[in-house]
């Protein structure tokens, strides 16, 4: 188990306040000049060395992105850093604790990220619903700024930096990088057409890199401790320590940060009291938020927790939001709940998607009860592959991965239902 | 479209709102939140503002509030765009409302981390005080809406009533809490768990136990 001393987010629970002075004497804002003394590209190559990946989902190398920024930035063209605080992923709740109750480590690492990537200033994208959420980084953000953190001369850096602070208004899809830049100019949040890539051309089409919050917030104390560090921990490709968000039917449903790669069965049983009714009780697990496909009791078990463990169970790390369900959990109804949540949140752009999820999970109630006919699952696997690639945004493919995680591992069940509910209509005929 | 608002007739509002202007003290914030935005790129602070707005026709009207037509009219002038691009944000979000709601807007979570842990009983205990998906209770206190996740997936199931979280329900609790509002009392804010602190497994911390007495520095221990 990770010890104590190696994790980055020491108040995550918020046992103490989340002020500027107690964050200070946890370490954050600790000669923040030093580090950013040893230069942009220092920065960047040590944040590669340390193999971190966007903590967002996609996993994508964070320093590899913040490469593909502009050496050069144009007076006319500043660069821009735009910090993903929209989690709206079901499952995901960690990046609330990391603003209400660690919010500087966040600040911090803007400054650090802006400056590495020579932006001018960072928009922290916060969801709508974190209402309270917001106001202590609203709060947090004006503390760094009276401390001179922020603004003119941040830290004493001789760097120019400023942090705004952006509120959503309830819309799953601004989660996506380039529907965040849209509503961030005060638009209807609809994803854009890739490229140009929003590090040729994003927020007011000047150069941007979209980050989530984990990945910035843990950037301060890598620079501290050093690549070598973060990267003992985790497989090689997965490195370094990670917030697991565990949900469902565990005894003790927890945020908690681990060592990435951790295999599922420790995780649970250290931190989560076990599964409700013991292992034996396990029906399956969505190890990475609602987007990812789920895995069956016997595959996760002693599956390491990490973007490549899960790839190998043909699922995904996501943002590392379990959503464990055991043998009491009608799964077809919890993934017909996802099929719907994808049906209310599509932004309506791209037509498979705005008729597909609707179709789908009407089709998906109709499997829930049995009232359906044999083939239509086929019919559905199939539509969901149409939706599946077709669609600007990645939208479309996260409304279908679940439903065909769930014909791929629970197919006898989804005809178990319809025969019993045509054996029901016979019988009565 | 059956589940989309019922706008409100045009000639009432316009009626009612048609002279809608900030406060003072909001007319303060706009123009602080209209300055974090770069000179010329003023549209951006329209989600802000259409929130601000909301919750001043909240203060007037004892509501959580909603935008009336002429209120995101106003908005709009005020940041020189068409009144079109500022409506369709307003129905493109879910937290604007095009209706008006209650003195309490009950947001039920019932995505399926929330499903897991019991969402079915809040929202029947939501029903059991009279109230209907989507609809204001007759006496205008309850406003009733199923939402999707709110992010608070460890603490669920969970309602946000107005700006709070209420977390870790049961079908009593969510009882008590609506008993409270409704006799004008303000119930204890996030997890209703006596146990849980915030999103530490349930009976204490697995782990960072030193934090939960004092603001412990482990740099000592790097």
């Amino acid at each position: 188990m990770l010890a104590d001393k190696d994790r980055i987010f020491t108040n995550i629970y918020g046992f103490q306040p989340w002020n500027l002075k107690s964050a200070q004497m946890r370490g954050d804002w600790d000669n923040t000049k030093d580090l950013m003394k040893r230069g942009q590209d220092a920065i960047i190559e040590e944040i590669k060395a340390s193999g971190l990946r966007g903590r967002g989902g996609a996993g994508f190398p964070t320093g590899l992105k913040w490469s593909f920024m502009p050496k050069e930035p144009r007076a006319d063209r500043p660069s821009f850093l735009v910090i993903n605080a929209d989690e709206s992923e079901p499952g995901s709740c960690k990046d609330r604790e990391i603003i209400r109750h660690d919010p500087h480590k966040l600040i911090e690492g803007a400054l650090i990220a802006g400056f590495a990537m020579r932006a001018r200033a960072a928009y922290i994208y916060i969801r709508g619903e974190f209402i309270r959420e917001a106001e202590t980084l609203f709060a947090a953000v004006q503390e760094a700024y009276d401390a001179g953190l922020l603004g003119k001369n941040a830290a004493k850096s001789g760097y120019d930096f400023d942090v705004f602070v952006h509120r959503g208004a309830g819309a799953y899809i601004c989660g996506e990088e380039t529907a965040m830049i849209e509503s961030l100019e005060g638009k209807k949040g609809q994803p854009r057409l890739k490229p140009p890539f929003p590090a040729g051309a994003g927020l007011y089409g000047c150069p941007t890199t979209v980050n989530n919050v984990e990945s910035i917030a843990v950037v301060p104390t890598i620079l501290r401790r050093g690549a070598p560090w973060f990267s003992s921990f985790g497989r090689e490709n997965n490195k370094g320590t990670k917030l697991f968000q565990i949900s469902g039917h565990v005894n003790t449903p927890c945020v908690v940060e681990e060592e990435m790669s951790i295999p599922f069965r420790e995780l649970i049983d250290k931190h989560c009291g076990g599964i409700r009714g013991g292992w034996d009780n396990l029906l399956a697990v969505i190890p990475g938020g609602s987007s990812v496909p789920l895995v069956p009791a016997a595959e996760i078990m002693d599956c390491p927790m990490d973007f490549d463990g899960l790839k190998a169970v043909g699922s995904g790390l996501g943002t590392a939001a379990a959503i464990v369900m055991d043998k009491s959990t009608d799964v077809v109804q919890a993934i017909s709940r996802i099929s719907y949540f994808y049906k209310h949140e599509s932004c309506g752009q791209c037509t498979p998607c705005r008729e597909g999820t609707g179709w789908m999970w009407r089709v998906m109630e109709r499997l829930r009860t049995g009232d359906a006919d044999i083939s239509e699952i086929d019919t559905l696997y199939d539509v969901t592959k149409q939706v599946e690639g077709h669609t600007i945004c990645a939208l479309g493919d996260a409304a279908a991965w679940p439903i065909q995680g769930l014909i791929k591992h629970f197919r006898p069940e989804i005809e178990r239902r319809i025969r019993e509910n045509g054996g029901a209509l016979e019988a009565a005929e | 479209m059956a589940d989309a608002p019922q706008i409100p007739d045009e000639a009432e509002t316009r009626a009612r709102w048609g002279a809608f202007a900030w406060t003072a003290e909001n007319a303060e914030k706009a123009k602080a939140v209209i300055a974090r935005y770069p000179a010329g790129r003023q549209r951006s602070a329209v989600m802000p503002l259409l929130d601000l707005a909301q919750r001043q026709v909240g203060a007037e009207t004892q509501t959580q509030g909603w935008l009336p037509v002429p209120v995101i009219e106003y908005v709009a002038a005020q940041l020189d765009m068409p009144f079109i691009r500022a409506y369709e944000v307003a129905t493109f979000y879910t937290m604007y409302n095009l209706v008006p709601v209650g003195r309490y807007h009950v947001q039920v979570c019932g995505t399926t981390p929330c499903l897991l842990r019991g969402s079915d009983d809040v929202m029947a205990a939501c029903k059991n005080r009279g109230m209907v998906k989507g609809k204001t209770t007759p006496d205008g206190l309850f406003t009733l809406t199923e939402v999707e996740c709110m992010g608070t997936c460890t603490n669920a199931p969970m309602v946000q009533i107005n700006d709070d979280n209420y977390e870790d329900l049961d079908y009593d609790s969510t009882v008590r809490i609506l008993d409270a509002l409704a006799a004008g009392e303000q119930p204890k804010t996030g997890p209703q768990n006596p146990k849980r602190h915030t999103s530490e497994p349930e009976g204490g911390p697995t782990t960072l136990k030193d934090m939960v007495k004092a603001n412990h520095d482990y740099r000592k221990e790097w």
